[in-house]
């Protein structure tokens, strides 16, 4: 029989989190924000059918960054959860906050009883009538969770995207400003070239992140806050195509 | 949920009936298996759906009566819900199970749609309806039959196509109109005197409301339109833009064109 060594516990949870935190941080920025129109969420996504912002319920959405089969589990999960709920109470009593604090469970389970941690970060939006009711929650790889006012970045260099956000963040700004804000927030954060990720652990080759705004594959959606107008009358939850964000960030 | 989210993806369903039945089979409206015969049971009972094709899709109209026996249970029900933004359908039978068979129905198609990303086709979606009759079979022996008739877009033909099913859960493909429920017989009739191709959506109203009109005459489980409570059927039409309700004001005036046409010729029938 090989020989255990003892490591302490808190050594055991600091190299979890470190390996969690370094696989969250290869992968590209999400950004989720309140505005006058509803929540926008922006994602730098190179692909057009994996997405990393999804539709959870009638007015609850969700984007992550991180392990696509990870948080892709998550994400159906999170629709069982929610279509069971509304189906077996009311539509109206499927909650953010509820869904928030199961991800919670989740996520502390496997961070502490699973092989390896999920890599992932999560935000859970929920687009309330007015801004003052929308709830932004962002859990962590840990199950930690956090209430976030107005706007949350996470994943690849997500202090730099806090920061251009945190500049140019204003209450009732319109869904267009609120997608240019994003997207400027987005391109603020990627590295300048010659010094872009190292190889291997990047995504993005570096002679991608001179180009322009619009050039980069952008992944947006809108919860909307009047749903009302659209056919399905229920849910919030629009996806833009390319040539409606592009109408967006122009207009 | 962690069991949920680590579970084998292969596992995992798209299907919000298979979820339900593995894990929740109690929320099942056919959850339950009645004991001993139902023949004495009353309970109430929604009645005549018709449907038919118009130029630009498809069109379904119920009338407003639930009965229980001999007695009327409900004047107000309505029988018709849209089924997703592009397809709407209608019940006949009996109205508890049948509405949590529309609930449950409406939350498969959202469901689906949300975890693949994309819409079942309109054959695929007839087809899960085809499979949630079915699991209603062993309350149908009991006399608690439910029967649907479902409608839709197809965007690639592109026309309305209609779909009935029987209570086992066979799933035809009705051409022109169809009609389900107690009053069906006249209903049925009426349309095939009344339909024609290429109805405008105007027309179409119409004569769904005439059909219901001849249904409720001569069935006393069909409720006529109705002046005093102003309860007119209710009435969705879909085609290539959605599915959508007809206004109140446009099958009122629909209803009372017919009620007028027929004092008028001032005889019997």
């Amino acid at each position: 029989m090989s020989q255990q060594f003892y490591v302490s516990p808190e050594q055991i949870m600091k190299d979890r989190a470190d390996f969690a935190r370094k696989g969250i941080a290869r992968g590209r920025s999400v950004v989720v924000l309140s505005c006058a129109a509803g929540i926008a969420l922006v994602a730098e996504n190179p692909s057009s059918s994996l997405h990393k912002i999804g539709e959870i319920y009638d007015r609850i959405a969700f984007a992550a960054v991180g392990k696509y089969n990870e948080f892709e589990s998550l994400r159906q999960a999170g629709v069982r959860y929610a279509d069971v709920r509304g189906f077996s109470y009311d539509r109206s009593d499927v909650t953010a906050r509820g869904l928030a604090s199961v991800y919670a469970q989740s996520l502390g389970t496997v961070f502490t009883a699973e092989q390896k941690p999920f890599e992932v970060e999560l935000a859970v939006a929920e687009v309330g009538r007015t801004q003052d009711e929308d709830h932004i929650f962002r859990l962590t790889f840990d199950g930690s969770i956090a209430d976030e006012r107005h706007f949350v970045a996470m994943g690849g260099r997500a202090d730099k995207v806090t920061a251009a956000l945190e500049e140019g963040w204003r209450d009732g700004l319109g869904l267009g400003e609120a997608l240019r804000l994003a997207t400027r927030a987005l391109v603020a954060s990627r590295p300048a070239p010659g010094n872009g990720a190292s190889a291997g652990d990047g995504e993005a080759p570096a002679s991608e992140a001179a180009q322009p705004a619009e050039a980069f594959a952008l992944e947006a959606a809108v919860l909307d806050r009047e749903p009302g107008r659209w056919r399905s009358k229920r849910r919030a939850f629009r996806r833009l195509d390319a040539a409606r964000l592009k109408e967006l960030l122009q207009e | 949920m962690s069991g949920d989210a680590v579970r084998l993806a292969a596992e995992a369903s798209s299907s919000f009936l298979e979820h339900l039945s593995a894990t929740r089979p109690e929320l099942l409206p056919f959850g339950v298996t009645p004991v001993g015969g139902a023949a004495a049971l009353q309970v109430p009972h929604a009645t005549t759906i018709v449907a038919l094709q118009t130029a630009s899709g498809v069109l379904m109209a119920g009338d407003r009566r639930a009965t229980m026996g001999t007695l009327i249970a409900s004047r107000s029900m309505e029988k018709v819900f849209p089924a997703d933004e592009s397809s709407v359908m209608g019940i006949a039978g009996t109205a508890g199970l049948a509405v949590d068979i529309v609930k449950l129905f409406q939350v498969e198609l959202e469901h689906y749609e949300k975890i693949e990303g994309t819409q079942l086709s309109l054959e695929g979606r007839a087809n899960r309806l085809a499979a949630m009759v079915r699991g209603n079979l062993s309350m149908a022996m009991q006399g608690m039959a439910v029967v649907p008739l479902y409608a839709g877009y197809e965007p690639s033909a592109p026309t309305g196509r209609i779909f009935s099913y029987d209570v086992t859960g066979g799933r035809y493909e009705e051409h022109e109109h169809h009609s389900v429920g107690s009053g069906s017989t006249f209903a049925r009739g009426a349309l095939k005197k009344l339909w024609r191709p290429g109805l405008e959506e105007g027309d179409a109203v119409r004569v769904a409301v005439e059909a219901l009109y001849d249904a409720a005459d001569d069935d006393s489980a069909t409720g006529g339109p109705d002046p005093v409570r102003q309860l007119w059927p209710v009435i969705y039409v879909v085609d290539d833009g959605g599915s959508r309700r007809v206004s109140e004001d446009v099958v009122k005036e629909a209803a009372a064109a017919v009620v007028a046409g027929r004092s008028a010729q001032s005889r019997e029938a």
